[in-house]
């Protein structure tokens, strides 16, 4: 099968709008007679259940969590990037796309990337409109702040709670047409399986997680837009629910997946404390803004303070080695994420963390705290202040800005980040890989689409802070309802899907064998044990740094632990009632097949991009080098005969706008 | 930060197999808990120790476990997320008890909350408020009018943001002695009718949810204050004086 992307020719600036021009539109009489299916309620999936609703599809929206309110969109932090030019600071459509492109190490198609950037500043004026409470100016209008890997001060946001604004933004649009019957909510359902007549995507199996029922649900186009993969590696940002399960079922079906060894690995998260540990938790980007990131210069410094002989504070200005503002002069603190971990891991690995497992940076506020107490003092007219009122005053500063975010490091660290710096290490947070789709957001199978971080389509190698709110609600609010109606006008006439097919029987009982298994295997081993194996194989091999030796033997441990899971795997309780650990049995399986293919790409990928670095492909100076002659395109795998045999097939990346360059933050 | 003692605890857990069934305390005991644990991971490791020994781990929701989601829920020696102030039970660390204790974990209880599983609860009663009018009625548009023209006072959007950084996880109705869901509801109300946006629907959204919040079941405010002191998120008690504002007025307006 050859890959279309569909993206529109022509001037870049001129394809969106052409392309809204030229597609089929099914008109509102008939919207009335289709139904869709979206799965998952974060940003993507919650703004496009909306957006469908409103337009007069029939819209099913399936969440595993009690509420849509809870997917995880809500917890991402820092803020929302958009075009908008309000700092008069040089901003623009295009800036924004090749920040975007290039943050990205040239990884992403340029067509899609150009439309995220143009719609990005419809989402601020529809979330304004809707009353998400962004963070606002003395004069009323919206403040802004900078992200890394940019020039400009583009993030709109609403204190550390960015996400959770704009995900109650949209799930209250939802609300509004469940209360009004437009779309029919299904919590606590989880999507097993996708069911295809007739080479179409047509419904789904679902279970329903209190009674543990399964459930054939039919549509006319079924939508996917359930997150990224990076429980993968046990230990992330993610929620504990997070899982790829509806992608790779869809995988597994014959939807392509792209570029799987694309993970972000967020360079300031709370460091790990012990073996009990669950999930790690992500202090956001945008503290970056005024937190310097320091190890000490000697080793004799990092073994007084790691023995408790020394506090961080007593160490002199000399004596700390600011390394990303040494190698990094013109971006600094605010280099890209890939950019920043890898230099923290560089320093570790060096020896110079500085907690006892040696995995650990400072983000130190105590220079903007003197800087900002200082300028309110001067505004409020105080003459001579004393340095504990200058700090005083800075640190209520600092707490406008980032108060909830100091409050949670502190509830889990039990430090005060006002009066020490705090301890980060880099972990695993967002993947850029995905469902492979087309302009039109469509999978490699008919009428099934991918949004927000299920698919592949917009950062490329490595996202830029900010970037996933603005394109989980560009695709869910701007582009997926007006793609979807070029498909579904071939729909008009179909009338409702029945679940009485073959198919749908065929599917449900196929899922019906999967948990039956699960539950009677009799194993000794508990799921957990399972998830906590891979994820340590996954983050040692096909972490920060990969090579060809131990992404070799991450596929035989991988594979192992899957024969293992399969004879050994131990569920306790029954199918049909409320069972989280069927759950999360189910979801481990399909992990464990992901993080095989995973390794597959990152070992084929013999080059260094974004996210993804190989050891064998660096410059002089420990920088990521590309190779644009031989890996200048998307992989996107097909599922073979076994999950240890995909196929690949290549989607060419041809860049007329932007000129390939190799990187540099310098 | 490695573990510098091990706790020994003596959890006493409400179990019940489904809604219908009866539920009762049972007993477990559980060793070498690390200080830094959250509460959370020490239900983990229980759950590890109940499954090697073949018998059903405990049910609870839970899900970002940085105290935003709002999925957990627990009621943690008579208080909804346990001990400390200021956090959901997922953000509540061990070293906030001690060796020996013994800690009883139940269910938040609220006839509008019916028991799903052990110490899961049914809180789609929320979600149905919001669907009563807990939006503005604006449809998704590329030509909404530019977000910079409708210029906020800083005050009225910081004291909107403050309401609206409610995370529905229903503490103020378990710490409720009425089982009252006031505060959640006039979050709400409060956040919307304090920006401009709100203002078109104003009377009809508060008429509308506090309608639907007496038909879900949730008893009446008598201002205890007890949902402001165990609320995660520090929502002022101010909230429900402004919905109850909001309410006579248009109680007021709408017999007119």
């Amino acid at each position: 099968m050859a890959l279309d992307s569909k993206c529109p020719t022509g001037p870049i600036d001129e394809q969106w709008t052409n392309h809204k021009n030229n597609i089929n539109v099914v008109n509102p009489a008939n919207k009335r007679l289709i139904d869709v299916i979206v799965v998952g309620t974060g940003l993507a999936g919650g703004s496009a259940a909306a957006s469908l609703a409103e337009l007069g599809y029939k819209v099913k929206s399936f969440c595993f969590q009690d509420s849509p309110r809870r997917a995880h969109s809500i917890a991402a932090q820092g803020g929302i990037n958009a075009a908008k030019n309000y700092q008069n600071d040089g901003d623009s459509v295009y800036r924004l796309f090749y920040d975007t492109v290039k943050g990205g190490d040239y990884r992403a198609r340029e067509s899609n990337v150009y439309r995220l950037a143009e719609v990005s500043t419809n989402i601020i004026d529809q979330c304004v409109a809707q009353g998400v409470p962004f963070a606002r100016e003395y004069g009323g209008l919206l403040d802004n702040r900078s992200f890394g890997g940019v020039l400009v001060s583009r993030t709109f946001y609403a204190k550390g709670q960015t996400g959770q604004q704009l995900l109650l933004g949209a799930y209250s649009a939802m609300s509004r047409q469940i209360g009004k019957g437009k779309i029919e909510m299904f919590n606590r359902h989880e999507m097993l399986e996708l069911v295809i007549v007739e080479g179409k995507a047509r419904g789904i199996i679902a279970r329903n997680l209190v009674t543990g029922e399964i459930e054939r649900h039919s549509a006319h186009a079924v939508v996917l837009a359930t997150g990224g993969y990076g429980n993968v590696f046990y230990l992330s940002t993610n929620a504990m629910g997070s899982n790829a399960t509806a992608s790779w079922r869809a995988h597994r079906k014959g939807a392509f997946f792209a570029n799987p060894c694309y993970t972000q690995i967020h360079p300031t998260c709370i460091p790990r404390s012990g073996d009990y540990q669950s999930k790690l938790t992500l202090m956001s980007e945008s503290l970056r803004n005024d937190g310097r990131i320091w190890v000490p210069k000697s080793i004799e410094n990092v073994e007084a303070i790691r023995t408790g002989k020394k506090k961080p504070t007593e160490l002199t200005e000399e004596e700390r080695d600011y390394y990303l503002e040494r190698r990094y002069p013109s971006f600094g603190n605010l280099v890209p994420r890939d950019v920043a971990s890898r230099a923290a891991k560089e320093r570790c690995d060096a020896g110079f963390g500085v907690n006892e497992t040696g995995e650990a940076v400072y983000l130190d506020f105590s220079a903007a705290i003197l800087r900002y107490g200082k300028e309110v003092a001067t505004v409020e007219g105080i003459s001579n202040p004393s340095e504990n009122k200058i700090k005083a005053l800075g640190e209520k500063v600092i707490e406008n800005k980032y108060g909830n975010l100091f409050q949670m490091y502190e509830k889990i660290t039990d430090d005060n980040p006002y009066k020490t710096p705090m301890q980060i290490y880099p972990a695993v947070h967002y993947t850029m890989g995905g469902l492979w789709v087309d302009y039109n957001l469509m999978t490699s199978i008919a009428g099934c689409y991918a949004a927000g971080e299920a698919n592949f389509s917009d950062h490329g190698a490595n996202r830029l802070g900010a970037s996933a709110l603005m394109q989980g609600l560009a695709d869910g609010y701007f582009v997926l309802p007006y793609t979807i109606g070029d498909y579904l006008a071939n729909d008009i006439r179909t009338g409702a899907i029945s679940t009485d097919s073959v198919e749908f029987e065929e599917a449900e009982n196929a899922v019906q064998k999967r948990l039956e298994k699960l539950i009677n295997n009799n194993g000794s081993k508990s799921v957990d044990y399972f998830h906590k194996q891979l994820g340590k194989v996954m983050w040692e091999k096909c972490g920060m740094a990969r090579n060809e030796g131990d992404l070799k033997s991450a596929i035989a441990e991988i594979q192992q632990i899957r024969e293992d899971f399969e004879k050994n795997v131990k569920v306790p309780g029954g199918m049909f009632e409320f069972n989280p650990e069927l759950e999360k049995a189910a979801r481990v399986a399909d992990f464990i097949e992901l993080g095989e293919l995973f390794a597959h790409d990152a070992l084929h990928r013999e080059e260094s991009c974004g996210g993804h670095f190989r050891d064998e492909s660096q410059t002089e100076d420990g920088e990521a080098k590309r190779d644009d002659d031989n890996f200048a395109f998307v992989s996107a795998w097909e599922f073979g005969v076994s999950p240890s045999e995909p196929k690949l097939h290549k989607e060419e990346l041809k860049f007329s706008n932007i000129e390939l360059k190799q990187r540099s933050y310098k | 930060m490695a573990t510098t003692k091990g706790m020994n605890l003596t959890l006493k857990i409400w179990r019940q197999k489904d809604a219908n069934s009866k539920g009762k305390i049972e007993t477990y005991r559980i060793k070498d808990i690390s200080e830094h644990m959250s509460f959370l991971e020490m239900m983990d490791v229980l759950n590890e120790q109940l499954i090697s020994e073949n018998k059903e781990p405990v049910a609870f929701d839970h899900d970002c476990r940085e105290g935003i989601c709002g999925s957990c829920s627990l009621h943690i020696n008579g208080e909804p997320h346990g001990p400390d102030r200021g956090v959901t039970t997922c953000q509540l660390h061990m070293r906030k008890f001690n060796s020996g204790d013994t800690i009883y974990i139940e269910p938040f209880r609220a006839k509008a909350f019916p028991v799903i599983k052990d110490l899961v609860v049914d809180r789609s009663a929320f979600d149905r408020i919001i669907q009563s009018g807990g939006f503005v009625s604006v449809n998704t548009s590329g030509n909404t009018q530019d977000a910079n023209a409708l210029p906020i006072p800083k005050a009225d959007a910081d004291k909107a943001f403050d309401a609206a950084t409610c995370i529905g996880c229903g503490a103020c109705v378990a710490s409720c002695k009425n089982a009252s869901a006031m505060l959640f509801v006039s979050a709400k109300v409060s956040q919307l009718s304090l920006l401009p946006q709100g203002q078109v629907e104003r009377e009809e959204r508060v008429l509308n949810m506090v309608n639907q919040m007496d038909d879900e079941g949730f008893g009446n405010c008598t201002n205890t204050g007890a949902c402001e002191v165990e609320c995660p998120k520090g929502i002022s008690l101010e909230n429900i004086a402004r919905m109850n504002r909001e309410f006579l007025k248009a109680t007021i307006h709408s017999e007119e």
